[in-house]
């Protein structure tokens, strides 16, 4: 366990629309110390992004509204100004979007888009911060950085501009690598090379990452701890090993279920979760889930609370079933013997 | 050597196809390269199985589905539907044949057109082979809404107004609106959130059984397409580089290409992806402009020899319906590479 370097504290992101009120991160609280890797597991309309691009600032607007507190080594990142702002995104913390060809700018080289980072928050001269852009290219593994550093986006592969992003992002040695979809766009076999690039990162720059997916697969690799976000809160939240091997919500249980397994039989039919997430903007009372939910049941009605129910006290949920119910409907809904029929 | 899956004429059969993109230069626009984008690929698919046709991006699996639907013209070979040759059929003579084929893209934002309304989008088919009038094709499209898991009243919505997973049903209810043989799915469930993912593949198999289709799968992810496929044929550069029925090439994968991109799939169980060897490929795929010699994985394989990067290996029946293209090939034992002829 390292330095502490973040902690998030009942977050709640709110966006002022046409329609009403979108509660796009609504209560969600966790920490990050040097060396973590933190994994935010959700899908379309969690708030996992907004959390992300909240941390880097980038959701500041006229019809935002922001409630608790982002402390980074004991400043609260929503209080501070925006000049303040720009001279921690970058420097302090980086951040790899998801499609790496609308992040990178397809008019400039690839070099300056990293020069550029650079020069942003070192005062050092453009030679010396190409040089440092070459060397970021070797680090981030393209062969031939130094022709390939003149390059346009669009003469890189998908996985090598993922790579050229992640170069930009750690340009300024940050504390904090915040990834956000980092493989999504890309083929498994590009996947695995980026993951393990991250990770092996994280230890040459000694800092801790934020890892953004859908990809339940990917978390199970590298990340240390997870919380599982659903319709803006978090509703489960573990170690690595006690989500995966004693999930408590009946979502996470979903998520699981709904993964084509390789290193299992081929079940007759895969679970899924049926219906679609909640509207942000009109939610329904009560636990966010229930709609979906097939353990649902009358005390649902009202909206749980994320509490430790489980014998490892960092493990928390938000859902009212007790453990020996769960215990033994959970493999089932998992391994697809309670499906629902979408 | 059959890469057919049974017995009896097959729905569709490709041989020896080729597709080129040529790569023009130059004021007078001369051609100096080629995308070898298939390159000489010939497989058959069984009516009413599933073909699970999987690899990376650039291995010219989406360019084979076109091609074989005539979205895009072969440069070579034959494409056989139903025993009748149309890699040549003229557009009067193909039309017909076009309702048998349809296909189902990959993004559920791009293949919608978003100025129409989805009953148009639908009936869109119907209308242009003059099936039906416009009451009867109204009456199919909110029959085909139903059958997809969607709604009547969405009839009169726009695109827009649906997500993603929606959208993916929208694009299968036009697919279906024609009474299809053959559906060519390109990547139909990538763009999807993994929940959603699992709803649509439910979907496919409910679809496939109701309406005796076959399916051409196209994927890069081989989770999904094992749950999907009947057999398997996995791409590489342009080249069929092995075909297996489905649940044989999961345990006994032959072809070092297969192995890897097996290896490359994220388990999530954490105990199971610390222990397990993950093979993690150097490099990314070359360019299909300039394919490597011989065996065009060899670069990029650990168990490449000299004679890797200078013959290409043919496809070998290994027994079963098991195809692959392998100098070296794996999980095959002695008696039968012997028998095969291949090298060890």
């Amino acid at each position: 366990m390292g330095e502490r370097l973040l902690d998030v504290n009942d977050l709640h992101v709110h966006f002022a629309t046409e329609d009403g009120v979108v509660r796009a991160v609504d209560g969600v609280s966790f920490e990050l110390e040097r060396g973590d890797v933190f994994g935010i597991v959700g899908e379309s309309g969690s708030g996992k992004s907004v959390t992300a691009m909240t941390l880097m600032g980038l959701t500041r607007g006229v019809n935002a509204h922001f409630e608790g507190e982002v402390m980074y080594k004991g400043k609260d990142l929503l209080n501070i100004s925006e000049r303040e702002f720009q001279d921690y995104r970058g420097a302090e913390i980086g951040m790899i979007f998801q499609d790496p060809m609308t992040s990178l700018n397809p008019v400039y080289r690839i070099g300056d888009q990293i020069v550029e980072a650079i020069r942003a928050h070192e005062g050092v001269d453009r030679r010396t911060a190409q040089r440092r852009a070459v060397e970021l290219l070797r680090q981030v593994g393209i062969p031939n950085p130094e022709s390939r550093v003149d390059d346009f986006p669009h003469q890189f592969s998908g996985g090598m501009r993922q790579r050229a992003m992640i170069a930009i992002a750690l340009s300024c040695n940050p504390d904090i690598l915040i990834a956000d979809e980092p493989t999504t766009a890309l083929d498994v076999t590009i996947q695995a090379q980026i993951i393990e690039l991250i990770s092996r990162l994280k230890d040459d720059f000694n800092s801790a990452v934020i890892l953004i997916t859908h990809d339940l697969g990917v978390v199970a690799d590298i990340a240390d701890d997870i919380i599982v976000m659903y319709a803006g809160r978090v509703v489960e939240r573990a170690a690595t090993r006690e989500l995966f091997y004693n999930p408590q919500m009946p979502y996470t249980w979903g998520l699981l279920g709904s993964i084509p397994r390789l290193d299992r039989p081929r079940p007759e039919r895969l679970h899924s979760i049926k219906g679609a997430p909640p509207s942000l903007i009109n939610m329904p009372p009560g636990c966010k889930f229930r709609p979906r939910c097939p353990h649902a049941f009358e005390k649902c009605t009202q909206e749980p609370q994320l509490e430790n129910h489980v014998e490892s006290a960092a493990h928390l949920d938000r859902c009212w079933l007790d453990t020996d119910y769960k215990r033994a409907h959970r493999d089932a809904t998992i391994s697809g013997g309670h499906t629902e029929a979408a | 050597m059959s890469t057919n899956g049974g017995q009896g004429q097959p729905l569709v059969e490709i041989r020896r196809v080729k597709k080129y993109f040529p790569i023009r230069k130059g004021v007078l626009q001369r051609e100096v390269a080629r995308v070898h984008a298939v390159d000489d690929v010939s497989f058959a698919v069984q009516e009413g199985e599933t073909l699970g046709l999987v690899g990376e991006s650039g291995c010219g699996k989406s360019t084979l589905g076109r091609t074989i639907v005539r979205l895009f013209e072969p440069t070579a070979g034959e494409i056989f539907f139903r025993g009748q040759a149309i890699e040549e059929l003229g557009p009067r003579r193909l039309r017909p044949l076009r309702r048998e084929m349809q296909m189902v893209f990959q993004d559920p934002f791009a293949s919608l057109n978003p100025r129409k309304r989805v009953g148009t989008i639908i009936s869109d088919p119907m209308k242009i082979h003059n099936l039906g009038d416009k009451r009867e094709r109204k009456a199919r499209v909110e029959e085909l809404l139903e059958t997809v898991g969607l709604s009547p009243e969405h009839y009169n919505r726009f695109p827009h107004e649906f997500s993603g997973g929606q959208r993916q049903r929208i694009g299968i209810a036009r697919a279906l609106a024609l009474r299809p043989k053959l559906v060519v799915a390109d990547e139909p469930v990538s763009a999807l959130d993994v929940s959603i993912q699992s709803q649509m593949l439910n979907l496919f198999e409910d679809l496939q059984s109701e309406f005796k289709l076959t399916y051409i799968f196209i994927a890069h992810d081989l989770g999904v397409v094992r749950h999907v496929s009947d057999r398997i044929a996995v791409m590489y550069l342009g080249k069929l580089v092995e075909v297996s029925p489905a649940e044989e090439l999961y345990q006994r994968p032959i072809m070092p290409y297969t192995e890897a991109l097996l290896s490359a799939v994220p388990v999530p169980d954490p105990d199971l992806a610390a222990s397990r060897e993950r093979i993690v490929l150097e490099g990314d795929v070359p360019s299909p402009i300039n394919p490597p010699s011989g065996c065009r994985f060899h670069p990029r394989c650990r168990y490449a020899t000299q004679v890797c990067s200078e013959v290409e290996p043919p496809l070998v029946d290994y027994g079963g319906g098991h195809l692959a293209a392998c100098h070296h090939p794996l999980n095959v034992d002695k008696a039968t590479l012997a028998a095969t002829g291949a090298s060890g």
